[in-house]
């Protein structure tokens, strides 16, 4: 059913750390490898080593520049399904394809219902699903659910495929509703916001704002470079030699 | 947003052949218009065949056509479903008037009942098809008290001027019906630029800031996760040049809403059946204006999803 659960059991989700993520497509990599083989599976390449490259990615990193008074610095980004309290792409699908889960509140898609119109990622402000033209139905970040909870993997190992290959630590997986656990401390410790409040989807997934910049850092200027003077003399005809 | 031609051609279609299916069953039923067969037979003929052509057309838009009974089922969340079930349950009604009223060429009783019924059912069923559109937050331009209206006035303008149209050609045309025809015609006009007037005005509080939660300052796009255009820009990062914007909207003007206009103003003085060429006329350039007029509406809608990747 696309009517939404009242509330979930659990909220589980992700916390990025925008202040440390170095964009190094490392999550990227691993969800598409988890994952073409995974609950979603295929994550299908239209013409991979063609000139119209295309395909189904669940992960996709960002980088921008965000120059505020104190400076620019750049924020690599990563983009990928929020598992929102409120998601409209479940509630505008026709078919029942799309649901959230009312144990754990991870949004879904039931490949086997979906009759790809795409209405879903319309109501989606976030980019989070997409279209699997060779299949024909809408594709999106599982939360690795065939990982988080597969016996076969040791603990340590249930997490998504981009938590666990992140080298920088800069993405955590656990339990937003639960305020004691270990990932609300850190979004409570570090302000983790949430995307796109103001249109009332309520995301789980949070993102941490990067650190202030520290002060400690040494403000020395590099001397500007000197106009090279025109030589004479053997070097001066070398130098002539090589600018022609 | 993309302007898929299957969606385009079916919301137009859709709602040209529910505002004739709702006038014929009220005008027709309520004795308006006489019991005629062959009236009755093209006119019922035009208008669902406009709806099954606009229904099979958005089938096209599918990925997974042959799975489309399921989209019946979510009718308590989805405006989707619900269309799907409106437009479905309309043909129950649409299939009994046309019954009594063409092929046995009766009105009033239950053929009056069937008529408004029918006519209730394309109301409801173009209401289901804008707010799917209006419902939709990431789409500001969607996202407005202007859509759900539009859509019936523009399903009610493209039916009356086809009911004008065709009861002009079997030569029992109403200065009612025309001057219906025409009014609508004015109405849609005067619609369509407030709606450019809101859009062109908006103030969108959703902006790279928001999306990426990166606040104070400003976000610039430097580097996009892939080379080529992926889905998401395809299906909801088309951008239309502001200079075609103008143009076309232009065109949708001359189009949909003045010349069918003069050309029904015109048709008031003349005889048949030059009342009827002007008649028909005014339904055919109406309906290819449309046609401009949906394509700008997906062209000129600009999903949020296009903030992260630095198009404002």
């Amino acid at each position: 059913m696309t009517c939404l659960p009242a509330q979930t059991d659990k909220k589980l989700g992700l916390v990025i750390d925008l202040d440390t993520c170095v964009g190094c497509q490392a999550c990227v990599t691993a969800c598409k490898e988890w994952n073409t083989g995974g609950h979603m599976a295929p994550l299908t390449d239209v013409d991979p080593y063609g000139g119209h490259v295309d395909g189904v990615w669940f992960n996709r990193v960002h980088s921008y520049e965000h120059t505020t008074e104190s400076g620019s610095r750049t924020v690599n980004f990563p983009r990928s399904c929020l598992h929102c309290e409120t998601p409209a792409c479940v509630t505008v699908c026709p078919t029942g394809a799309s649901y959230k889960r009312a144990s754990d509140g991870i949004v879904l898609v039931d490949e086997d219902k979906c009759i790809g119109c795409k209405l879903c990622s319309w109501a989606c402000p976030y980019g989070a699903r997409e279209f699997d033209a060779d299949v024909g139905v809408m594709k999106k970040c599982t939360l690795c659910v065939d990982r988080i909870y597969n016996d076969n993997l040791a603990e340590e190992d249930r997490v998504p495929a981009c938590v666990a290959a992140c080298p920088t630590s800069a993405r955590h997986f656990g339990d937003l509703g639960d305020p004691a656990s270990a990932i609300s401390q850190l979004v409570e410790e570090r302000g983790g916001v949430a995307l796109m409040p103001e249109l009332g989807y309520k995301p789980t997934n949070r993102y941490l704002p990067p650190r202030a910049r520290s002060e400690r850092a040494a403000k020395v200027d590099a001397p500007a470079l000197e106009p090279i003077k025109a030589e004479g003399g053997f070097l001066g005809w070398i130098d002539r030699m090589l600018s022609n | 947003m993309h302007p898929a031609f299957s969606v385009v051609f079916f919301t137009t279609a859709t709602g040209a052949g529910y505002g004739l299916l709702a006038l014929l069953g009220l005008l027709g039923g309520l004795e308006f218009i006489p019991a005629d067969f062959w009236l009755g037979l093209v006119g019922m003929a035009l208008a669902l065949g406009l709806i099954v052509a606009g229904l099979l057309s958005s089938t096209g838009h599918l990925g997974r056509p042959e799975r489309a009974w399921r989209a019946f089922s979510q009718w308590r969340s989805s405006w989707l479903s619900r269309e799907g079930v409106a437009s479905v349950a309309t043909f129950i009604p649409a299939s009994i008037f046309g019954i009594g009223w063409v092929l046995l060429g009766k009105s009033g009783g239950w053929v009056a009942a069937a008529g408004v019924l029918a006519a209730a059912g394309a109301v409801v069923t173009v209401c289901t098809t804008g707010m799917i559109y209006a419902s939709l937050k990431p789409i500001a331009q969607w996202h407005s008290r202007y859509t759900l209206p539009a859509y019936l006035i523009f399903a009610a303008m493209t039916g009356s001027v086809l009911a004008n149209a065709l009861l002009q050609s079997f030569s029992v045309g109403s200065s009612a019906i025309l001057a219906l025809a025409l009014l609508a015609t004015l109405a849609g006009w005067v619609w369509k630029l407030a709606t450019w007037r809101y859009n062109d005005r908006l103030e969108i509080p959703t902006n790279a800031n928001t999306a990426t939660g990166l606040a104070g300052g400003t976000v610039r796009s430097i580097e996009w996760p892939h080379t080529e255009e992926n889905y998401l820009l395809k299906e909801m990062g088309f951008r239309i040049a502001r200079k075609h914007s103008a143009k076309l909207r232009r065109i949708t003007q001359a189009l949909a809403f003045i010349a069918p206009a003069i050309l029904l103003a015109i048709a008031f003085a003349l005889p048949w059946p030059f009342a009827a060429i002007a008649s028909v006329l005014a339904a055919v350039c109406q309906f290819a204006g449309m046609l401009v007029e949906r394509w700008l509406f997906f062209a000129e809608a600009k999903h949020t999803v296009t903030l992260y990747y630095g198009r404002q």
